[in-house]
């Protein structure tokens, strides 16, 4: 009997103590941020790449994500202009060299982007025409990827240079839609979720 | 503080900004005026010098990026390859206007250091940067391939 007193004396503690438990993986994290905490995301939660696909296939990005020989540009994803080829190592074919003419930074005269290390992702990292699905799973696949695990994928895509030129494209080129700060935070829960890759596409 | 770097074999100390174009380095401090400006833009090609032995457009490469490298200006083309280049050019009459023309013998010859035997694609693919208004592109390109004999 006197068991029975305890245990219901402490069940309006216990009913509380569930509740902000519950209500603190469940509150969103911030406005225009994702509403579920990367603790709760399932490994099959494939959701979380939906926006990180989305990045990865806007033009600042996708121009030099070709799957053929010839990297685009613009916002409307033209081919490069003088018939600008990949070249054996991913810099252009000869007098075409990609530092020919990009530096390492914007050029605020001639317009001509730039930013360190300026060149083509390797065919095996080609993203053009891949489902969310597909695109996630290349992107993982260290095969492809060259050599990076998850934790390499995230710092590449949080601080490399050349990435980040994306949200400084210079010129009249728009920047990549998300903030790199929202994307970083997406990839942050992705890959704290186990980088779940989404089962077919959106 | 002076910019030192190698032109055409000589050692030169530029005292300029350190942004400037080489093209106007070229041009307009060292008065090397065969290197042509066109478009300032890195889309004709008429300023095309090598740097350490590879094309550039001498109009998007600023000074600052010359430090200890080596230039070759049409001026300083004067090896076997560029003396058979530029036979090649006289020979079938390439130039029309010749304002493009520099640009062109500096691609070529950077084509034909890497590839001593080029096909019509890897010359269209190597020389589509340097753009021609007199359309001289068939005489380019047998040219090209008549050094590429010569050789």
């Amino acid at each position: 009997m006197q068991a029975r007193r305890r245990t219901t004396a402490w069940f309006p503690f216990l009913m509380a103590a569930a509740a902000a438990i519950a209500g603190f993986f469940l509150q969103p994290i911030a406005a225009g941020r994702l509403s579920i905490r990367p603790a709760l995301a399932g490994p099959t939660d494939g959701n979380l790449f939906t926006p990180i696909a989305k990045v990865l296939r806007d033009p600042r990005c996708m121009n030099c994500h070709p799957v053929g020989n010839r990297p685009r540009q613009g916002d409307d994803r033209h081919f490069h202009l003088q018939n600008v080829t990949r070249g054996a190592d991913d810099m252009g074919f000869v007098n075409l060299r990609c530092p020919a003419c990009h530096r390492d930074e914007n050029n605020a005269y001639s317009r001509v982007p730039g930013a360190p290390n300026w060149h083509l992702a390797p065919l095996s990292m080609g993203w053009e025409g891949l489902n969310d699905a597909q695109l996630c799973t290349v992107l993982k696949d260290q095969s492809k990827n060259g050599g990076r695990d998850v934790a390499a994928l995230v710092e590449h895509m949080s601080s490399d240079k050349l990435v980040l030129w994306g949200w400084n494209p210079g010129g009249a080129r728009k920047p990549v839609s998300t903030p790199h700060n929202e994307f970083v935070d997406q990839l942050h829960a992705w890959q704290t979720a186990g980088a779940p890759c989404p089962a077919t596409t959106p | 503080m002076p910019i030192s770097t190698t032109v055409n074999g000589q050692k030169v100390s530029l005292d300029v900004d350190p942004d400037t174009p080489l093209l106007w380095v070229l041009r307009d401090d060292l008065k090397l005026t065969g290197t042509k400006f066109g478009c300032g833009a890195a889309l004709c090609g008429a300023c095309t010098v090598h740097l350490d032995g590879e094309a550039v457009r001498s109009c998007q490469t600023q000074a600052r990026d010359v430090e200890g490298r080596e230039i070759t200006t049409i001026e300083g083309a004067s090896d076997n390859l560029a003396k058979a280049v530029q036979a090649a050019w006289i020979k079938l009459d390439v130039v029309q206007c010749g304002y493009c023309q520099p640009g062109q013998i500096m691609s070529a010859i950077g084509l034909l250091s890497q590839i001593p035997k080029p096909s019509d694609e890897d010359i269209d693919k190597a020389m589509d940067g340097n753009v021609c208004r007199c359309a001289t592109y068939q005489r380019i390109r047998a040219a090209i391939h008549e050094a590429a004999d010569s050789i």
